[in-house]
């Protein structure tokens, strides 16, 4: 499901005094099946921008082209149940929406409010819980018994089991430990290859972008200021420091590296690139003394 | 979401902005005893001259106003008519079992209602001038003599503070929340009674979990900065009374007479 903005824009209470433009004629096209990430700084748009795609907030002009069902100002809640099913989106600390008495009951949130059998439901759940590797012994517990690592699982499974076709990510991975957030990123590359989802990912991790995302939107101020391939957006690297985004750790040490006057031919942008690069100048005998 | 008018401080530097929140509290007090004493239209009158003096010293816009009271229309009407139906005494202009419109049940009526919006504007020009930690700094130290009396004078102006603090979060939290479950399918504007009752769990049961684990942070954030209880703290904002004080004391006791002798004067 391809997504396109067309000169978008948002105001936060619109008509009273604490009014706020908090889009500026967003024009963009995420394809379908691509993994864009959304980078920019706290308070540019990005939660702003991700809220349009299933209509939890409506353009004030312009409008959201999703698949073939176009959200403007006027579109109607109850013609947006349909939109929902598809897209699912995963927010900040997503475990705060926990609420049923069991993990699989939580997890059949979802499915049930879209109008699918309990069977239906149940089997959904069952397989999401699996992708997102929870114990079966975990099922039947309350979600408020689980750590919060796994909380996340659960509240991340339950926007799988309504099978959406675009998933977004607000920083999935804020606050997990190194291994959880390793492993959070890898199910997620998984569901891009294997079931073909179109990702969203609104990140700060550099390094997350360079890795898994084929498109990247920067965001600065309510417009959208770049956007392209990884290798494109981290190719003006002074911009991007100067607008405090940085760039990922292998990008960093090339940039180390080239004022200490070693050439790239390219920036590299993970860790295997640098490695490949570095080797090359060894080769060619350009060390320095 | 944000419509909640409670709360909501309009800062400015008009006379009634740079009162103590002490006498704006007292004084407030006062002119709402003064207007349920008022029982002819002389003394609703001159009631509501006071609530326009009042108003206009304070240079907050009308609409803010009209905010405070339009939620509580309903509830104005309501009474007005049930005090239409159920007053009794004077002439009985029509008749039906247990239900009567007389001439005192109209009058009564309409005093109610007039009572009821001199009030709400009064108190939301205390509400509108007055930030929420200056208020609940007056009740604390209005009701530092209750000391004497073992009262918990010091925490339960702490907890009205935290209380307050906490309600722009709360709501934040709330449509957070609220965004979460409608994600997920969740129609809150549909369905029958019952079913969207249902739903409401799925806000109310995150947001207390929510609200208990903040509690606890913020409990453990206060005593890692070493909070002991209120005893010996000194303030930020020490209260004092000013010329402005004074002058608004002098106005609301003249005025406050006048509204008494005017009483039963037809």
């Amino acid at each position: 499901m391809a997504i396109t903005f067309k000169s978008v824009d948002f105001i936060y209470q619109a008509h009273t005094p604490f009014e706020n433009l908090s889009l500026k004629d967003i024009n963009l096209t995420i394809p379908d099946g691509s993994y864009t990430a959304i980078i920019g700084h706290t308070g540019s748009g990005k939660s702003t921008l991700i809220q349009h795609v299933n209509g939890l907030l409506k353009p004030t002009t312009g409008e959201v082209v999703v698949d073939d069902q176009t959200i403007t100002g006027t579109t109607k809640n109850k013609e947006l149940v349909h939109l929902r099913q598809h897209v699912g989106i995963v927010f900040q600390f997503p475990e705060s929406q926990l609420f049923a008495e069991s993990v699989i009951e939580d997890v059949k949130f979802g499915p049930i409010n879209f109008g699918v059998t309990n069977e239906e439901a149940q089997k959904r759940a069952e397989s999401a819980l699996q992708k997102v590797k929870m114990p079966q012994e975990f099922w039947d517990k309350s979600p408020f018994e689980l750590s919060g690592g796994q909380m996340r699982r659960v509240a991340i499974a339950g926007i799988l089991a309504t099978n959406p076709k675009i998933l977004i990510l607000d920083e999935p991975t804020a606050g997990l430990d190194p291994q959880g957030r390793r492993e959070m990123m890898e199910l997620f590359a998984e569901l891009h290859q294997k079931e073909k989802l179109t990702i969203l990912l609104v990140t700060h991790q550099m390094d997350d972008v360079a890795n898994f995302a084929d498109n990247v939107i920067v965001m600065d101020r309510g417009s959208v200021a770049k956007i392209g391939t990884p290798t494109e957006v981290f190719s003006d690297t002074e911009w991007l420091i100067n607008h405090q985004l940085g760039l990922p750790s292998a990008a960093n040490f090339a940039q180390k590296l080239i004022s200490h006057g070693v050439q790239f031919k390219k920036i590299p942008l993970d860790m295997g690139e640098l490695v490949d690069q570095i080797i090359n100048l060894e080769g060619k005998g350009n060390r320095h003394e | 979401m944000n419509k909640i008018l409670f709360g909501r401080y309009v800062p400015g530097n008009s006379f009634i902005h740079k009162m103590d929140p002490r006498a704006k509290l007292v004084l407030s007090l006062l002119y709402i005893i003064a207007v349920f004493m008022s029982n002819s239209w002389l003394a609703y009158g001159t009631s509501f001259l006071i609530a326009i003096i009042i108003i206009g010293s304070s240079s907050i816009a009308p609409k803010f106003f009209w905010d405070g009271v339009k939620p509580l229309i309903g509830v104005i009407l309501l009474t007005m008519i049930i005090q239409v139906f159920f007053g009794v005494g004077g002439q009985v202009y029509w008749h039906w079992g247990i239900l009567s419109i007389t001439s005192n049940g109209l009058l009564n009526a309409i005093y109610i209602a007039i009572r009821f919006i001199l009030i709400i504007l009064v108190s939301t020009v205390l509400t509108l001038s007055t930030s929420p930690l200056e208020i609940s700094g007056a009740i604390e130290s209005l009701f530092m003599p209750l000391k004497k009396l073992h009262f918990p004078v010091y925490e339960m102006a702490l907890m009205l503070s935290i209380a307050l603090r906490f309600v722009p979060t709360l709501i934040d939290e709330t449509e957070k929340i609220l965004n979460a479950q409608r994600s997920r399918g969740a129609n809150f504007s549909s369905g029958s009674i019952m079913t969207r009752l249902k739903k409401l769990v799925s806000i109310l049961i995150p947001l207390f979990e929510s609200a208990f684990s903040r509690a606890e942070e913020l409990a453990t954030a206060m005593e890692a900065r070493g909070y002991q209880g209120g005893e010996g703290r000194s303030k930020y904002r020490v209260l004092n009374y000013t010329k402005n004080d004074i002058l608004g004391t002098i106005f609301m006791i003249i005025a406050t007479m006048s509204v008494l002798l005017l009483r039963n004067w037809s």
